[in-house]
């Protein structure tokens, strides 16, 4: 165990470029994901939290709900329609970092929209007749409280990033963990640990909770600086 | 009457309730152009609600609303709204007075020059840059006041600006409302205070569990109330006024 970490250590002050490419693939799929899903998700959210429309509560329920989509599952479904057979199969994007990249926005698409639903709809309690006086409509009203609660969305992205970064089940399935194409730190972690490898399992272990801890750190001086200079 | 005027504006048989409870029970009147008009009622007599009614934010469960020349949508309001809590968004005070003149449809360019002169007119100009949301409590009501203004508005609905403010903020905004009351924009103010409906009133509407009981120039109203409930209110409320 000591000597399983010491090499890590090792590798990790290396620069290992093994360990430098997945690490980078990683963060390419996960902020991807995370990127698509915020562009989707936040109108998404914004328009179920002020819109007025029939099935938004079972809307609602199931968006709650599909926030624990199992990630296996979703690989499966994503693996299902990707493969050569299956309806989007003409892409041939199987076992490529698209598919992941796919498979981890529907993931973190319902966490984001939920999130951000819930952020805007409290605003929008609160600033509803602000707006309603001065004339906005509500798909305006939508965007100004979009830019409102800019800092409470920042803690929704964080959580979808948190959501992808972490999840292993869905992108094994759809990227295949094919060395140097679709490997990734949570696939490359689950893969050497079967095969007794712990050196490159424990380094990348190592980075995955630095990254995850510097970026919500980062998340949180962000919105503390905003809370004080904006209110 | 100015071109294109929204008063007078006629209430008839308005009815509000919700949950069961009737909150404003078959009021009739009509608001003119020209007095303040301050209404004044305990706790829960309908101040709020008979006001939310007027400017639109709620609709009547029976009866109706009518102004003189309907609003049309997308077209800068000729009526605006001070809420007790100012709702600042969180930018810079000028900004938020520019969210109201863009959200009424006011070219760019034009925006700035208006935006000063609001700033301006409630005294807030050096604080143009600060952000809303830091502001104290009385320069948020402020920087409501000079959002509402913005346009000059016609009719200017004020729901207990001052109530949750100290004496020295309470009297800034009453200096403001004075001069937009001077500037000819018709004052409907909602307060408990009967000192301030004293000092910026004209007339008075006495509102009590939903019902609209007198309706009488200030002076009448408090020297000689002709109802029992008013003398009852007057005599209970001014010892705290």
């Amino acid at each position: 165990m000591s000597e399983a970490l010491g090499t890590a250590l090792k590798l990790l002050a290396d620069l290992d470029p093994k360990l430098v490419e997945i690490v980078l693939l990683s963060l390419r799929v996960s902020l991807s994901a995370v990127a698509i899903s915020a562009l989707l998700g936040f109108p998404l959210g914004a328009a179920i939290a002020v819109g007025r429309f029939p099935g938004r509560k079972t809307l609602i329920v199931f968006l709650n709900a599909f926030m624990g989509l199992p990630p296996v599952v979703v690989g499966l479904i994503v693996y299902l329609l990707l493969s050569r057979a299956g309806p989007l199969g003409g892409l041939g994007i199987l076992f490529t970092p698209s598919a992941m990249v796919i498979a981890q926005t529907l993931l973190i698409l319902p966490i984001i929209a939920a999130l951000s639903r819930q952020a805007i709809e409290d605003a929008w309690r609160e600033y509803e007749e602000q707006l309603r006086s001065l004339g906005a409509g509500r798909a305006s009203a939508a965007f100004t409280l979009l830019w409102d609660t800019r800092f409470s969305l920042l803690t929704t992205v964080l959580a979808g990033f948190g959501r992808a970064a972490a999840e292993v089940g869905a992108v094994i399935i759809v990227g295949g963990n094919i060395d140097g194409v679709t490997r990734v730190m949570t696939t490359t972690i689950a893969l050497e640990t079967s095969k007794g490898d712990l050196p490159l399992a424990l380094g990348l272990g190592v980075i995955l909770i630095a990254i995850v801890v510097a970026v919500n750190a980062a998340a949180t001086l962000t919105k503390d600086l905003a809370q004080r200079r904006y209110g | 009457m100015r071109n294109g005027a929204i008063l007078p504006l006629r209430l008839s048989d308005v009815s509000f309730t919700a949950g069961g409870r009737t909150i404003i029970d078959g009021i009739s009147l009509e608001i003119e152009a020209g007095p303040s008009t301050i209404i004044v009622g305990a706790n829960g007599a309908g101040k709020s609600v008979l006001m939310r009614l007027m400017h639109g934010l709620l609709d009547p469960s029976s009866g109706r609303v009518e102004w003189h020349a309907r609003e049309h949508r997308g077209a800068p309001r000729k009526q605006a709204m001070v809420f007790q809590r100012p709702v600042m968004l969180r930018r810079s005070a000028q900004s938020n007075v520019a969210y109201a003149l863009k959200v009424a449809g006011i070219p760019k360019a034009q925006r700035e020059p208006m935006v000063r002169e609001s700033l301006d007119g409630v005294g807030l100009a050096h604080l143009a840059r600060r952000p809303a949301r830091v502001l104290s409590g009385g320069e948020q009501q402020r920087l409501a006041l000079a959002r509402a203004w913005a346009l000059h508005p016609e009719v200017l609905f004020l729901d207990e600006p001052t109530a949750s403010l100290d004496p020295t903020a309470t009297r800034e905004i009453e200096t403001v409302i004075r001069a937009f009351d001077a500037a000819g924009t018709k004052i409907v103010m909602a307060t408990h205070n009967l000192g301030q409906a004293r000092r910026l009133g004209d007339e008075i509407l006495f509102l009590d569990r939903g019902r609209l009981i007198e309706r009488a120039p200030v002076e009448q109203f408090f020297s000689k109330p002709q109802s029992a409930q008013a003398a009852a209110f007057i005599k209970g409320e001014l010892p705290w006024t």
